[in-house]
């Protein structure tokens, strides 16, 4: 990808974004009756589909209970139609047990399991469009899904995906430019306290260059956290005006 | 197999022990243990001792047809073995979460921070390029092993030497090692993962921990670097919580590490380079020490054995007899039961009030002179049975002062009967 020019002399990525602007974030909650709590978010073209199901009592091996909290059990799939290419396996491959692995990582830190012993809280998100910062768009449609769940956390947590070209920091790199060679680092953060959940980086990095990109990223997800909470506002609004 | 829970103390001991900074090894907070890295026989084959944890890494290669989304680049392929042979927990078969996350670092570590030149792997663009495959084996696990399979795979790839090809219009030949000497793979870089686990939400930080640090853990952080500084992949495991300033303090002591590290594997290879050579035998075999015994000194220490007769008798003398030993309960007053053997009584104060009560008390109790004197070393002994007053009640001390537990060399006697009992009791 040689050609492609991810930052242009006057500042402009190729969606046009400036270096430090988020894509359009839109999100509903409460798509599903069936489930205790789900959201829907889009940022920008990748959009995702969080569904929880819980507190319950644990399904399967009941030895894996914890005497004095709750575990989180998280599935992450693909749709097939979700990349350019047809994705032949959507869940059970690597890729997708670790980002697996990462959500359940980042939702233990978060929510208040301390309250919830001996029982289980699933969440399941779906990507349906693939368009870069997979991850994040999961982490922050899990986060709404778990709201309207009513499951208390500690904070909201917000991701996003920050990438490091011509001594600048890109927030919220899209496929293209991920695929560009950029180093990009994903964080997953509790914006009030600052406290990181998940980090995580591939391709590289100069250490010195390390804590310009961890600050970028820490605004960027600051920024998605008010985006979050206003979209959860206006849920609740919608809720009770319509109750009248 | 299930792996053996930790008990709650030993995990409360290796908590604390981490809390006065101090380590099971004897470890300072930032040191590693002692790396050993081996080459085998074959190229590409390489074994690292992370202390007692032992990881091996072979590296292999294949001619196929590469991606279509890449034509002219060579494919690499890692994968991460954790067998029954490197722990009991391991499971064969299954596909564990730590194999997926082992996998998917090492994945992220090598390949995404390309570090071989995956562009001269290409022979004809389009059809045919080479595959590498790095194969990691567990031997032996005993905490850490992100590290030492890092270590193993981009040893064995800088050792590894790949046959020779030449392309000839449409024709290509590959030569075997008897024809034409196998040339090296072009590494750019050797990135190299450290791990810092976290303790107690994130107040103590360690650096290679073994595998009781890591069972009691928090979580983990692992910092791939290259010596030129630059990081490689970062990833954070497990619920804890971070903050900004513990991943950039990580990443310096990252750096010291991965330099001195990056060191020792191109010393390594050096070393096996001139063995090669010099013609010398190289291989697994040798590698391992001969634990063998040869000589077994021991150091004299000198005993005066002059005098040991006298000293020994006049120890003798001076020692007291051993007491009496009683060894069914006593019963202290006739009528009244006893359940379970008259143990040590704490109750400290109180037990000193009754007993000056008693003291004085003449019509209640006789009590010798030689035991009184016991009495103030033994406060705690006398365990007052029954109640009442009306009889005589002796209190018979032990000649010594006795820990609770030796009970069967104490007695408590009170009452005229009870004596009669002890000389019947007496072998």
């Amino acid at each position: 990808m040689a050609g492609l020019e991810l930052l242009s002399d006057q500042g402009y990525r190729l969606d046009g974004r400036k270096a430090t602007e988020l894509r359009k974030v839109q999100a509903r909650m409460g798509v599903f009756a069936q489930a205790d709590g789900s959201a829907y978010l889009e940022q920008g073209n990748t959009k995702a589909l969080a569904v929880v199901y819980g507190p319950h009592e644990i399904r399967g091996a009941r030895s894996r209970a914890l005497h004095d909290r709750a575990i989180i059990n998280c599935q992450y799939s693909m749709a097939t139609f979700s990349t350019a290419e047809r994705k032949r396996r959507p869940h059970g491959d690597r890729k997708s047990t670790e980002m697996s692995l990462h959500l359940k990582q980042t939702f233990e830190a978060a929510v208040l399991t301390q309250l919830y012993p001996r029982s289980q809280i699933d969440i399941y998100v779906k990507i349906l469009q693939s368009d870069g910062g997979n991850y994040s768009v999961c982490v922050n449609a899990a986060t709404l899904a778990v709201i309207d769940a009513g499951i208390p956390m500690r904070d909201y947590v917000c991701a996003c995906t920050v990438g490091f070209v011509d001594e600048t920091s890109l927030a919220d790199l899209c496929y293209a430019e991920e695929s560009g060679g950029v180093s990009s680092l994903a964080l997953a953060l509790l914006p009030r306290g600052g406290q990181i959940a998940l980090v995580q980086m591939d391709a590289r990095l100069h250490q010195d260059h390390l804590d310009t990109l961890i600050e970028a990223a820490m605004t960027a997800c600051k920024g998605v956290s008010k985006v979050l909470d206003q979209v959860v506002r206006q849920h609740l609004q919608e809720g009770s005006t319509l109750r009248e | 197999m299930k792996e053996t829970p930790l008990s709650a103390c030993e995990r409360d001991f290796i908590l604390k022990a981490i809390e006065e900074k101090k380590r099971l090894d004897g470890r300072q907070t930032y040191d590693y243990r002692k790396i050993k890295i081996s080459f085998g026989t074959d190229y590409g084959c390489c074994f690292v001792d992370l202390g007692q944890t032992r990881v091996m890494a072979q590296v292999s290669c294949e001619l196929v047809a590469p991606k279509e989304s890449r034509p002219n680049e060579g494919i690499m392929f890692f994968n991460i073995e954790l067998s029954p042979l490197a722990s009991p927990a391991f499971e064969q078969g299954r596909q564990s979460e730590l194999s997926v996350k082992l996998n998917r670092q090492l994945e992220r570590c090598l390949r995404n921070s390309k570090c071989i030149d995956t562009e001269s792997l290409c022979v004809v663009s389009g059809e045919k390029v080479w595959q590498i495959r790095v194969d990691v084996h567990m031997l032996n696990n005993d905490g850490n092993l992100m590290d030492a399979s890092s270590i193993a795979a981009i040893a064995a790839l800088c050792h590894f030497r790949r046959p020779d090809v030449a392309v000839q219009g449409e024709e290509v030949t590959v030569y075997s090692p008897e024809e034409r000497d196998p040339i090296p793979l072009s590494i750019y870089h050797m990135p190299i993962s450290v791990s810092f686990s976290f303790f107690q939400q994130g107040t103590y930080l360690l650096v290679d921990p073994c595998e009781r640090e890591e069972r009691v853990m928090d979580g983990l952080l692992m910092i791939a670097m290259n010596k030129h500084r630059e990081i490689c992949s970062i990833q954070s495991s497990g619920g804890i919580m971070l903050l900004k300033e513990q991943v950039m303090r990580c990443s310096k002591i990252a750096s010291v590490k991965v330099s001195e590290i990056t060191e020792l594997i191109s010393k390594a290879l050096m070393n096996d380079k001139t063995a090669r050579k010099a013609g010398g035998r190289c291989g697994f075999a040798e590698s391992m020490p001969q634990e063998r015994i040869t000589a077994l000194k021991v150091d004299e220490t000198p005993v005066e054995t002059a005098d040991v007769t006298e000293k020994a008798s006049s120890i003798i003398k001076e020692a007291e007899a051993p007491p009496p030993t009683a060894p069914s309960p006593v019963v202290p007053v006739p009528g009244v039961g006893q359940v379970g053997l008259g143990l040590q009584n704490t109750w400290g104060v109180e037990e000193e009030e009754e007993l000056e009560e008693f003291s004085s008390g003449d019509d209640v109790e006789e009590v010798t002179k030689m035991e009184e004197d016991e009495r103030k070393n033994t406060k705690g002994d006398v365990v007052e049975i029954s109640d009442s007053e009306e009889e005589e009640v002796v209190i018979l001390h032990p000649e010594k002062p006795q820990k609770a537990e030796n009970v069967k060399s104490s007695f408590h006697q009170k009452g005229a009967p009870s004596s009669k009992k002890k000389t019947k009791q007496k072998p």
